[in-house]
Order: structure tokens, then sequence, then C-alpha cells
């Protein structure tokens, strides 16, 4: 307690008393620490205190060769493994100007794109269980179940794949992939209206999200608040349009932009994403050109001695890889910009005179995974 | 007038939202076909997993006992955290020259990470993944395995 | 002994003749008491065990699973399990706290539903209570349990507990008045508070019916505040306030707990049975007048099934509000109570008085 007294930025006034969310919380997605100032009700300024899950994974990267960081890039944020393994695979390729099948590049497009949605159903069911409607917790999960049997049929596992590999795929896809795929898209799209019946319509859920938590445009900008969380303030930050990588200047799809940045503009940009995702897959489903799984590489992969930086689009916002190589097997230094970390910079600020009960609402709108946050 | 209409507007959107979601609700609780959960334990017999999962790495083993492995120890150099560990004999042939076998193949379940690049890189593809997920035990010990049986012999021809 | 399932009142007077054959009579009234004091005590315990059950049950199959079935066939002793977990917890004594006021609030809780209960008929004749005031004395007796709360909150010498605690006071005190204006405006209807000329009345009809529009709307009123009132479903936030605390009875463990629970539980089926017994007609079976072949049919079931299948309506739709509502935070519950729920009751009773008064009612 003595130094969060001794803080210069914000002095305590009178009343005001001190609330710890701790690391063991339901409501804050894994282990993060919260030291809420109250003054009342309200709220006046929250610290977040991460690190309980550091495992030093940027430094693991140093002694491993490019195709052993695949496994623990997957665990950085688990939500979006795929996604995670394509920006290294993106930035060992580019470096060396390996030119990956056609074949390659679909699958992993329609990879990335399931993961989204997966990850996107995950979240939503835990905004649902934070906010009080539990029943919202099982319906996503039950859906999610067959993506993550789409997963294992192929890959073998359900939530930690190292399915991709610099220069391609680690093995091919299953025959049953495309149908299972299409029957996916067809059941979901029912089910996601049932999403917004129980959810999106309610009226309660409208007045406990709508104008809390405001992010406005140059907010965003200033603190770097990339993503779904972004994109629902009017920032055109999609990777994917802007810095375009796999099949994705092929693809016909809309950006969701709204300019309102309240939670329930947050809310909305996923539920649209996720219907975009499924679009996306349509058009690729079908036309997965045939060819190698994989392009020649060396066993030994080294990579010319320089800075090299990659950035995709994961769930949560940009993911960014910059690299130091000096000619080795092993990188001289890796490091992760992870959206989840810079998007919990924004908590404090937005939270500012709300509610302790829409700190919680908050929090699950930005969707923070907290490996992502302590890598 | 303006005020009293969104009034009254505000509580029939608001009562109407309510219904649908509690016909959501509704229907669920009247289908029962809709479970999803599975009886585990009761249906260990019917349960068949995927070809491709994950489950425990194995080297396979023929009718005679016999399997792949050469003992070179690649897939102990791409193992990223060490689980596998290589102890090979140099035995020397009837003609005189010198030849690597493997004398144990250990396996650490506790640590493995299930990347497949063991798998991915084995030059001739001694190893393979096993479909059993029962892992959990009282001893720590028993994770570590020795995958190659024992009084096995490697299959002819395979340098 | 005339035990006849449709009308209690034979098989009542024959017990009450017997024991002032034998004893003398304040003894025998002492045992009448006691006998009806067992029998409430054994049906409030059996009752308690079965919501607990079957909430968990209903709430499994609205999320496609299929909840407890491991504890004795389909799960049904599956509360009988918890409950004992709960008896044999250690009862952890708070030091600073008042100890009186601590250990005698769950009793305040139970003891105030226990009173509601005495009031309400099951059956023709099944009844502990018959005033005169019936309605009135329930909504009387059932605000006797803010004070178990609010003392709740105030002994366990916790901060976070007592903010909970005078959250849920706020909150059950602002929506006793439109649970009693909603029972007002069916009293305005029925001309009598007295439960049993109450569901007397409604032979010919049940009252959601009769009084058609002005009671459809005091029905939806009552479900609402009285959801709000058994902290229930999605008012729950001084319970479930798993940001900030577990609520006031979180300095409770074992039996005590327990209580705490069992409360809310039979909370729900007073009110259930309240609204079952005001809208729904308790335990006369649905007529239509007219058809008196169907009156016919519908006599043929037993008062007490027609009684237990009502009250178990409403409480399979209180649980459906809370499995599928998130929750409300504390300013939006009062706003809804005094800026939406208020005003429309008042408009509602001025609109069922002149109902009433013109004869517009079936």
């Amino acid at each position: 307690m003595k130094e969060i007294i001794n803080l210069p930025v914000h002095s305590i006034e009178e009343e005001e008393y001190h609330i710890n969310m701790g690391p063991q919380h339901p409501s804050t997605h894994g282990v993060l620490r919260l030291v809420v100032t109250l003054q009342g009700e309200t709220v006046k300024k929250v610290q977040p205190h991460c690190g309980y899950i550091h495992r030093g994974i940027e430094k693991m990267c140093e002694k491993d060769t490019y195709q052993q960081i695949i496994h623990l890039t997957d665990r950085m944020d688990y939500l979006s493994a795929h996604i995670n393994n394509h920006a290294v695979c993106l930035l060992v390729e580019g470096a060396l100007e390996v030119e990956v099948p056609e074949r390659v590049k679909y699958i992993r497009t329609i990879i990335d794109e399931l993961n989204r949605i997966a990850s996107h159903q995950l979240w939503w069911c835990s905004f649902g269980m934070d906010l009080g409607g539990l029943t919202c917790f099982f319906y996503g999960l039950r859906d999610r179940e067959h993506i993550l049997d789409i997963f294992e049929e192929s890959f073998g596992s359900r939530l930690l794949h190292s399915y991709y590999t610099p220069g391609g795929l680690m093995q091919d896809i299953h025959p049953n992939f495309q149908k299972r795929t299409k029957d996916f898209i067809k059941y979901f799209r029912k089910k996601i209206k049932d999403y917004d019946r129980i959810l999106s319509g309610n009226v309660i859920f409208e007045n406990r999200s709508q104008g809390i938590g405001v992010m406005s445009k140059e907010l965003a900008i200033n603190y770097g608040v990339t993503g779904p969380s972004g994109r629902a303030s009017g920032w055109a930050c999609d990777i994917r349009k802007k810095y375009p990588y796999g099949v994705y200047d092929k693809v016909d799809f809309k950006e969701i932009l709204r300019t309102d940045g309240d939670t329930y503009a947050r809310y909305m940009v996923r539920m649209d994403e996720m219907r975009e995702s499924m679009k996306i897959i349509e058009q690729l489903i079908d036309n997965i050109p045939e060819g190698d799984y994989t392009a020649k590489m060396k066993p030994i992969i080294k990579l010319p001695a320089g800075e090299y930086y990659q950035r995709v689009e994961s769930a949560r916002g940009e993911l960014g890889i910059y690299c130091i190589s000096d000619g080795n097997k092993t990188p001289l230094r890796m490091k992760f910009r992870t959206p989840s970390f810079v998007n919990l910079g924004v908590l404090d600020k937005i939270s500012r005179d709300m509610k302790i009960a829409d700190l919680v609402a908050i929090g699950a709108s930005l969707d923070l995974v907290i490996p992502d946050i302590d890598r | 007038m303006n005020s009293i209409y969104t009034y009254f507007a505000d509580i029939f959107h608001g009562l109407k939202s309510l219904l649908i979601g509690m016909s959501v609700t509704g229907r669920y609780f009247f289908s029962p076909g809709q479970i999803v959960t599975q009886q585990y334990p009761e249906n260990r017999k019917t349960l068949k997993m995927f070809d491709r999962f994950k489950g425990d790495l194995m080297m396979p083993h023929d009718a005679n006992n016999q399997h792949r492995c050469t003992g070179c120890g690649i897939c102990e150099t791409n193992c990223p955290n060490g689980s596998i560990e290589v102890i090979s004999d140099r035995i020397e042939l009837p003609d005189g020259k010198k030849k690597r076998i493997i004398d144990k193949h250990i396996y650490h379940l506790s640590m493995c990470t299930f990347c497949g690049l063991c798998v991915k890189t084995c030059p001739s593809d001694a190893l393979a993944w096993d479909q059993t997920f029962e892992h959990a035990v009282f001893d720590r010990s028993k994770l570590t395995k020795i995958l190659n049986k024992p009084g096995s012999s490697i299959i002819k021809d395979i340098e | 002994m005339a035990f006849n399932i449709y009308d209690f009142t034979s098989f009542n007077q024959s017990i009450d003749e017997l024991l002032y054959e034998w004893l003398p009579p304040f003894w025998a009234m002492i045992v009448e008491m006691t006998i009806i004091g067992l029998v409430f005590l054994l049906a409030y315990a059996i009752v308690g065990l079965l919501l607990v059950y079957a909430e968990r049950k209903v709430c499994a199959f609205m999320q496609n699973r299929i909840g407890p079935n491991r504890v004795g066939p389909y799960g049904i002793f599956q509360t009988i399990a918890d409950f004992i977990k709960l008896l044999m917890k250690e009862l952890v004594y708070i030091k600073d706290s008042d100890k009186l006021l601590f250990n005698i609030a769950p009793f305040i809780v139970i003891i105030a539903s226990f009173m509601a209960i005495a009031a309400i008929p099951f059956a023709k004749g099944l009844h502990a209570i018959d005033f005169d005031i019936g309605i009135m004395y329930v909504v009387a007796v059932s605000s006797l349990g803010v004070v178990g709360i609010l003392l709740a909150g105030w002994s366990s010498n916790n901060k976070y507990s007592l903010i909970g605690a005078m959250r849920s006071g706020a909150q059950i005190i602002s929506y006793e008045l439109s649970v009693g204006l909603s029972l007002l405006t069916i009293v305005v209807l029925a001309g009598t508070m007295q439960f049993s000329q109450v569901v007397e009345l409604q032979s010919t009809g049940w009252f959601i019916f009769k009084g058609h529009i002005p009671a459809v709307i005091a029905f939806i009123v009552f479900l609402i505040a009285s959801t709000a009132e058994t902290n229930r479903g999605p008012f729950d936030l001084a319970e479930a306030e798993s940001e900030l605390t577990a609520g006031f009875h979180t300095e409770y463990s074992g039996i005590k707990f327990a209580f705490f629970f069992l409360a809310e539980y039979m909370n729900m089926f007073i009110v259930a049975s309240i609204a079952a017994t005001v809208f729904l007609g308790g335990w006369m079976p649905f007529h239509i007048s007219g058809l008196e072949g169907f009156n016919h049919v519908m006599d043929f079931i037993p008062p007490l099934i027609w009684y237990i299948g009502k009250t178990a309506f409403i409480i399979w739709l209180m649980m459906l509000f809370k499995w599928t509502f998130p929750r409300l935070r504390i300013d939006q519950l009062l706003n809804l109570e005094w800026k939406y729920l208020l005003p429309i009751n008042l408009v509602n009773i001025l609109i069922m008085a002149f109902i009433v008064l013109m004869g517009w009612h079936f």
C-alpha cells in the first residue's frame, strides 16, 4: 500500500479507498491485478499490475531456431495461436525472400480466419458471463467446439497447434477439412442470430454498454489501440487492408468501422467481424489450388544479419515482431509488440468516472488476454 | 408529448427485447435433443479420437518387434526443450565396421509441448503420434517413458 | 376421518375434534400448533431441497447440458449431499463482530418467510391462518426479511459486506412499493383481502382474465418487482457481485450460509405462490363460464395439483429470467423502480378502479 500512496501522479483525497481486484478474479480473464481507487462507487484511478504469468518467451526465443520459435509464439496469445505463428513464418520467409506456394497462402488465410472466429466466440461468451448472463458462456463454447473439431482433425490438437512452419505447413490438411468448414459456416450463420437475440438486442445489455468507456479517435491513435477496439473509435487500422499478406488482397471484405467508441461499439465491431470472417472463408474454401504444402527450405535456417519487422492482424489488434539477426541460426533479439499489452494502457484513461460495475464491462470489451500482456 | 411517446416506446422496445431473449432460452429448454455433453467415462468404449490426434509420442513396432530408429539423435537436437534423450551404443559388425544402434530413447511426457518437430524431422520416420489421452498418474516418474521396447531391433536397410 | 382430496376442511375439522376430545383445551391447542409447525417445517425443508435441485436442472437444460446426474438416479440426492457438506463446514467466528446480531440475522430471514407462507391457501381448507386482511399481512410480514439482511451486513465488521447489505436493503425497500401496489390492483378488483375469498371469487375465471388489461399489467409488474424483492435474477448484484464483494453473506459459513441460501429459494416459492393465488386462481381449476362439461373435466384434477402446477410455472419463469438476462447496475435498478414501475402502477390502479366502477370486467 505504501508505494501506491506515494505515487506523484494522483494524490489521495479524503473519501477515497483502494480495492484490489486481485490476480485471482472471475472477471479479469487471467492473472491481472488491478488496484482500483474508488470514491464511493466511482472509479478514480486504475493501476494494472501485470507480470504474474511472465515466462520469458522473448529470452527463450534467443536460444531457439526459427522452427522452434513457433511452439513459443503459440503460447503468447493462445486464442489466436495460428495468427501469431503466421507472423513468425512471414518474417522468416520475407527475410530469406522465399516464395511459398499459393496453396499454402490460401490455407493459412482460411485457418487464420477460423481462428479469429474462435477467438471472438470465446470473447463473446466471457463478455456475457461478466455481465451476468451466464447462459451465453455455454452457447459460445458449444459453437466453438465445432471449430476445435476441425482443427483437431487436421492438426491433432485443439488449442496450441504449431502447424505453420517457416516455408509452409507441417503437413497437408485432412481431406475432410473443406467439408467440415463449409458445414460449420452453415451452422454458425444460424447460431449467430441467437447471439444477437440473447445479448445484443437486450435492453439491459444496451443500458449497460452504451456510453460506457468512451474512447475518442485521438485517444485511440495516441495510445496505439489497434484491432477491433480501435476500429470502434473510428480509426481504420486493419493490417489486412493496409499491408495485406496471405491472400487478403484477393478477397472482398469490409473493414468494420464505428465512430461511437463506447463498449457497445466495440461489441458490435467484433460481432460484425465474425460475419466478415465467414464471408472471407466462403470465398476461399472452394478455390484452394493444388500444389505443395511447403516450399523447399534448408533444415537449418539462418537469416542474413539485419533487422526485420513483420506485422499481422491478430484477433486483438496489431501483432508486431521485431527481430535482430546476426547471421546465426538463432535470433539475437526477438521483440513482440503484443496488442493486449498496448490496449491495457488505455484502460485507466477510459474508466475514469465510471462505476465499478462498468469497469468490468470495459475490461471485457477491450478483450485482454493476459499471457499476451506478460509474454 | 414527445417525451411521453419516447417513454412508452422505451418500455415496449425493452419488453420486446426481453421476450425475444427468453424465447431463445425457452426453446433450448424444451429441446433435449440439443444437449451436447458427453457422458465420459461411460462412453469410453465408443469414444474414438481423430487419426491425427497428438496424444502421446510412440515408436511404432511391427509384428517382429522391430522399429525404425537408428539412434541418430536428430530428434534430440530439434526438440526445443529437451524432452528427448537418445542414448546410443556403438557395436561392431561382423565385417569390422562400427555401427551405431539405439540403446534407449527416453521421452519425457511431463516436459513435452507437442510441437511435432521430432516426428517431422526424423529421417527414418521412426516416431509417430499415439491417440491415448488419459495421462494422469500419481507419480511423476511414470511420465518418463522409454520408447523402444525391450528386445527390439531395427528393421533392415534403413540407412 | 373423511380424507377428501378435493376439500380438506372436513379432514381438518375431524382432527380438531379428535384432539379436543382427548386433551384439555389448552393442551389440545398447543398440540395442534405443534403439529402445524412441524408439518410446515417439513414441507419447507423438502420444498427447499426440491427447488435447489430444480434450479440446477432447469438451468442445465437451458444451457444444452444435463445437470447433476451422478448422485442418485437423475441426481436427485445432489442437494442432500450439498447440505451434508455445508453442515460439516467449520463455523468461522469473526473477531470484533457483534455476536448476537451476527447469529440472529439468518434466523430473522427464515422467520419472515415462514410467517408469510402460513397465510397462503394450498388447497380448499388447507390453510394455516385465514386472516381477513390476508394480502396486507403477507406484504407486511415479508418486509421483515430486510431487517435480517441489514443486520447480517452490519454485524459482519466488513466494509464490503456493509456496502452489499446497504445496496440490497435499498433495492428491497424500493421494490416493496411496487409489490404492494400491484397486489392492491387485484384487491380493488376482488373487493376483499382475505385469501380464501380471493380464490373463491375466481371460480368463474381467473383474475388475470377477468380484469383484462390492468390485471395483465399488474401481473407483469408484480413478476418484475418480486424478482427484485428476492434478490434474484437480473437484480442479483448484491450477492453475485463478483467484482467487489460476495454480498452481505460473505462472512457466513456452514449452516448459517445454508439458511440464507434456503431462505432465498423459499422466498421465491412464496412470491410465486402469491402470484399464482392472486392472479392465476390459486387452487381453483381453469373454468370457462358456459362450458359445463369442460369445467367438470377440469374439476377432476385435485386442487393441490393445480396449485403446484401454477406455482411451478411461475418459478420456471423466474428461473428463465435469471439465466437469460445480464445484470442491472444499482442505479439502473433504482431507476427502473422509481421512474417506470411506480408510475405505471399508480396509473394502473386508477384504470382498474375505473373499470370496476363501470363494470367493464368479466
